[in-house]
């Protein structure tokens, strides 16, 4: 195991009040793993995975509860609970982040180049010309022909699935153990999506990353992920083996989700939406939060919130229904 | 960005040329000049010759055409008080207004830029009172006055500065500017540096919430790094505008700061020649300004492409 967390609970305090956005977060990851986090858009997945980086604006965020363990060759370390050293040495170096959009996570008045080997320079305490060096190899690395032309380039310079294959590079630079991608390939369009995935599954292959995947998309994951955890309005639902999930679906959010992918076998493509909205994250969770939802509803959904409940091998889920 | 050159080219001439019509037919609408610089007791041959003397009875046209044709190569006439060209009494006090200028812009510079950068990167700490405070201070205190404030309390009480005059130090050939300049600069650029602080401050509050600035944190980078490297770097690109227009308004020469402190530059002289009703060289001045204001608002437009890649590497 290389990452626990256990727990999480973290709010915004807002002007418009208290945004419940985590209610208790766990999961864990091995290494070389890759888990996908699927859940619709809010449920909470990138505020999840930048809190153990520290990367949220504080406040309004503040955590409440919970730990991260981190196990690392130098002993283990709580994410939420790090020095400014701790946190430099991990950001980056121990785990690499990949961002939704590429054109606003890259800065644009810095060359490519640059913003690969600065943290080479900053961080590993390389020489410029070896971080130069460095820098060709991963733009080759992720595939972006003419390295050394594209070294003085900047973003606006290149195409959305270049730009992406960038911050591939940045993630990776510097050997981490742990790459967290957050939705990398919503902004781009099918064809280089594929090739996105398929970069991402071939480096974490050579360099053997953990890589944690997210996405609002049930359909990309059963290419990418060993395991699935299943978020809904800030909770986990079901974390699974990826066959078993979508085999056996346990809980009735994870089956509303399958059911609505568009489906091969079928001649008529039937889009099944999950009826109802989220719950409003303003209001602190006092019992399932997808009962509102819930077909399979019953008395006691109303008064307890569901705790996991393991339903087979490394397979949980937190649902009174289907125990 | 070559075409975007040329036409800024075109328009800074255009401009130029709209310029010279205007103080040309300023002088014309003031009645007759010739009437202005004569003294009160000359009699009507007197102003005759006189008229004679400067052309002003040849046709408008005539004239404009004329005076165009001088400005054009930097012949505005010679100045009545002083007899010799305007536009050589203007060469030989731009230096002096040119050091003025020069060591008050980078003084708003080092003072402004820090100042703005601590205030944005701790809101609501003690340098961001003091950046806030000096922005404020620096906008609405009058020069002259603090120009005043700084002789009685610098020089005449502890003595540290000369009260007035300007003190070049000589050195292989080059006049070096020496501590005198460095109230009457420190004045003068007052409300630049109350300009740059408050940009600067604005700048960084709003860049630390960039998407980038996050993924600069997510590579382990060390604070300082993040805010020289990624913060005011992009922070610099729109100050160039402001210091290009802010240095083209020290340039200009300001009459305050350089009377009370008896500088010897152009405020000085523009000053000296309204006074006299010296009307070339008030022309001269005139245009002498609005030539460098233009030229650096045009270096400023192509200083802020270059530094901008999405501008310089755009069509
Ligand atoms: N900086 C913030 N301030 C206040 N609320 C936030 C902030 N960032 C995220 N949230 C809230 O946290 C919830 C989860 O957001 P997010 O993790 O971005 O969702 P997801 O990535 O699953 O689409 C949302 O309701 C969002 O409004
Ligand atoms: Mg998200």
């Amino acid at each position: 195991m290389i990452l626990e967390v256990k727990n999480l609970v973290l709010r915004f305090y807002t002007f418009d009040g208290v945004i419940h956005a985590l209610n208790g977060v766990s999961f864990d990851l091995e290494a070389g793993e890759t888990l996908a986090i699927v859940g619709e858009s809010g449920s909470g997945k990138t505020v999840a995975m930048m809190s153990l980086l520290n990367l949220l604006p504080v406040p309004p965020a503040k955590i409440e509860q919970g730990e991260a363990i981190f196990y690392d060759d130098k002993g283990q370390v709580d994410l939420l609970r790090t020095t400014k050293q701790e946190r430099c040495r991990i950001r980056g170096g121990r785990i690499g982040y990949i961002f939704q959009d590429a054109l606003s996570a890259l800065n644009p008045v810095m060359t490519v180049g640059r913003q690969i080997s600065e943290s080479l320079t900053e961080h590993l305490g390389m020489t410029y010309a070896e971080a130069y060096k460095r820098t060709i190899e991963l733009l080759k690395h992720v595939g972006i022909p003419g390295a050394k032309q594209r070294y003085k380039n900047y973003p606006h310079q290149f195409s959305g699935g270049m730009r992406q294959r960038v911050m591939i590079a940045i993630a990776i630079a510097c050997n981490p153990k742990i790459v967290i991608a957050d939705e990398p390939t919503t902004a781009l369009d099918v064809t280089v999506q594929a090739q996105i995935v398929d970069l991402t599954r071939q480096l974490q292959k050579e360099l053997s990353i953990a890589v944690i995947w997210i996405t609002h998309d049930l359909g990309v994951v059963a290419g990418i992920a060993d395991r699935v955890l299943v978020m809904y309005a800030g909770s986990p639902v079901e974390i699974s083996p990826v066959d078993d999930l979508y085999e056996n679906p346990r809980h009735p959010y994870t089956k509303g989700l399958l059911a609505a992918l568009p489906r091969m076998d079928q001649s008529v493509r039937k889009l099944v939406s999950i009826e109802g909205a989220p719950p409003d994250l303003l209001e602190p969770p006092r019992h399932c939060q997808f009962a509102w939802r819930c077909s399979l509803v019953s008395e006691r959904c109303w008064q307890e919130i569901p705790l996991p409940v393991e339903t087979g091998p490394r397979h949980f889920v937190s649902c009174f229904a289907d125990p | 960005m070559q075409r975007y050159i040329l036409s800024r080219v075109i328009q800074s001439i255009l401009i130029l040329f709209g310029v010279l019509f205007i103080i040309f037919f300023m002088l014309q609408l003031t009645g007759d000049p010739v009437s202005l610089m004569v003294s009160r007791n000359a009699t009507p041959e007197q102003i005759e010759a006189l008229r004679e003397e400067m052309g002003f009875n040849r046709p408008m046209v005539i004239q404009f055409a004329d005076f165009i044709t001088g400005a054009v190569v930097g012949d505005f006439g010679m100045s009545l008080r002083h007899r010799q060209p305007a536009m050589k009494l203007i060469l030989e006090r731009l230096p002096a207004t040119v050091e003025l200028a020069a060591v008050a812009l980078l003084l708003s510079l080092a003072i402004g830029i820090p100042l703005g950068l601590l205030g944005g990167s701790n809101p609501k700490s003690v340098w961001d009172t003091l950046a806030r405070g000096a922005g404020l201070m620096g906008q609405t205190i009058p020069n002259f006055w603090l120009a005043l404030i700084l002789i009685v309390v610098f020089s005449v009480n502890l003595g540290w500065f000369p009260t007035f005059g300007r003190e070049t130090y000589e050195f292989m050939g080059l006049n070096l500017p020496t501590r005198s300049v460095i109230l009457p600069s420190f004045a003068l650029g007052l409300f630049t540096t109350g300009q740059i602080v408050r940009f600067t401050r604005s700048a960084v509050l709003e860049i630390k919430n960039e998407d980038y600035v996050r993924t600069a944190y997510s590579k382990g980078l060390s604070e300082n790094h993040i805010y020289i490297r990624h913060i005011l770097r992009n922070a610099s690109i729109p100050l160039i505008s402001i210091v290009g227009v802010q240095f083209g308004y020290l340039l200009s020469g300001s009459i305050y700061i350089e009377t009370i402190f008896s500088w010897p530059g152009l405020g000085n002289l523009l000053a000296e020649s309204i006074g006299n009703r010296d009307f070339a060289l008030i022309q001269a001045i005139a245009f002498f300004t609005s030539l460098v204001v233009v030229a650096l608002n045009l270096l400023t437009d192509i200083a802020y492409g270059l530094a901008d890649p999405r501008i310089r590497y755009g069509d």
